[in-house]
């Protein structure tokens, strides 16, 4: 183990580990909105709609999401949509992880006993109050686990846009490895880094699930 | 801004077709080495003794906390700082076959557990050796159990076979790459690709689904 290389090159890496932390919030904020809107599309009574949603579904967890990224970075300038690197990724990532988040917020709602709809209808709440003030709080605590590994899963993921050479922290150590030669030492950094980030994300998630646990 | 244009995808077929056998190769040859790599790892962790089970589980940790990415950044240049120098491809199977190894064996392990203990002690009692009540008992049962748990990562798999494009191995990826380099047309061929990866997909997602239907008659 070459320390005096892993202490040299280490700033490079915090700096990258932020670029990860960037990409991974803001595509996981996109991921939410279209998570929400793709679970509406779903469930609703419309059969275009819900057409709509489980064609969404299936395409973007059906292909790869490299591919995705590479339409949107590399294809878009010949439909008319030119990205900087970083924008492609957060825009590549959000759209790839809304599929999978859709999922487990269809699955939280689909989750809360039928009778709680029931018994809110018959006491007189519209079908929006029971959805609102039943439903949604209820099956919200139910979302936070499978959201949580969706959030895990993209930090992971946010390695692709290295490929799209976003200067991340697998770019970095990719880069490193080819300059130093040292590819254990610089895999141990950028390891390093990753379990911090998905380490904070799976305690603030435990801390949610706790809090809000039904029990 | 060009018009679309998809006849000039038509010229690569042959190479696009290429580049499905050997993502096909890569994921069959992944699968085969993470679901035995998967047993063994499972199985280390529960039963080998200490001074195997916490290398191994420390792995697992790693592996599963890091990007496939840059795990294959690591094996491929790692083996051959160590003196071992494998073509792209056998560090591209390795890495998907380790990867999902591990991912595997996180099932697998639970799935151990959940077999009756009853399987075990009826075994034993019928004088069974602990390896041949484990390789006959209770791993089928486990594996059974799980399947559909292996399955979905089977079919992550697939999807992920694409980052080895990465490191030069002549897949799906690469051919596109290789005709967009001739063609300048990444928007046609890439489209071209998520197709050809959606149909693979849909293949073995319904493969699996016959599989699992098997497995419930058959119990």
């Amino acid at each position: 183990m070459d320390f005096p290389l892993m202490l040299r090159v280490f700033p490079f890496f915090v700096e990258a580990a932020w670029v990860t932390v960037q990409i991974s919030v803001l595509s996981l904020l996109l991921g939410l909105v279209v998570a929400a809107v793709i679970a509406s599309a779903k469930m609703s009574g419309s059969f275009a709609l819900r057409a709509f949603g489980s064609f969404y579904v299936s395409v973007f967890r059906g292909t790869p999401c490299l591919i995705q990224l590479f339409v949107l970075y590399f294809g878009g300038p010949q439909i008319g949509i030119n990205l900087d690197p970083f924008a492609a990724g957060v825009i590549g990532l959000g759209l790839n992880i809304g599929a999978y988040m859709a999922e487990s917020i269809r699955g939280g709602i689909l989750g809360v006993e039928r009778g709680q709809v029931e018994a809110a209808r018959t006491i007189g709440f519209s079908k929006l109050q029971t959805l609102r003030l039943v439903v949604l709080p209820q099956a919200a605590r139910l979302m936070i686990r499978p959201l949580g590994v969706n959030a895990i899963g993209l930090i992971k993921g946010s390695a692709l846009v290295s490929t799209i050479s976003v200067v991340e922290l697998t770019y970095t150590a990719q880069r490193f490895i080819g300059s130093t030669y040292k590819p254990f030492e610089i895999f141990g950094i950028a390891a390093l880094l990753y379990m911090i980030i998905i380490y904070a994300v799976s305690r603030a998630v435990d801390g949610l699930d706790r809090r809000y646990a039904i029990n | 801004m060009q018009g679309l244009d998809f006849s000039v995808v038509t010229p690569y077929t042959d190479i696009l077709l290429l580049g499905v056998w050997w993502t096909v190769v890569l994921t069959v040859s992944g699968a085969i080495i993470s679901f035995f790599f998967g047993i063994f790892f499972a199985v280390a962790v529960l039963y080998a003794p200490k001074v195997i089970a916490y290398p191994i589980r420390f792995f697992m940790w790693l592996f599963m906390g890091t990007p496939l990415l840059l795990q294959l950044f690591l094996i491929y240049f790692g083996l051959s700082q160590i003196g071992i120098n494998v073509p792209a491809l056998a560090a591209g199977i390795i890495g998907l076959g380790l990867h999902f190894a591990v991912y595997n064996a996180d099932v697998m392990r639970a799935g151990i557990i959940s077999v009756d203990v009853g399987q075990t002690e009826g075994a034993r009692s019928i004088g069974f050796g602990r390896l041949q009540t484990l390789r006959y008992i209770v791993i089928p049962q486990a594996v059974r159990n799980t399947l559909p748990a292996i399955g979905n990562n089977l079919i992550v798999l697939l999807k992920e076979s694409s980052l080895v494009s990465i490191i030069g191995i002549a897949e799906l990826v690469h051919s596109a790459q290789l005709a967009i380099s001739e063609t300048f047309r990444p928007f046609e061929f890439y489209i071209t690709v998520a197709a050809l990866y959606y149909i693979l997909n849909l293949v073995l997602e319904t493969g699996l689904r016959q599989v699992e239907k098997q497995v419930e008659v058959s119990r």
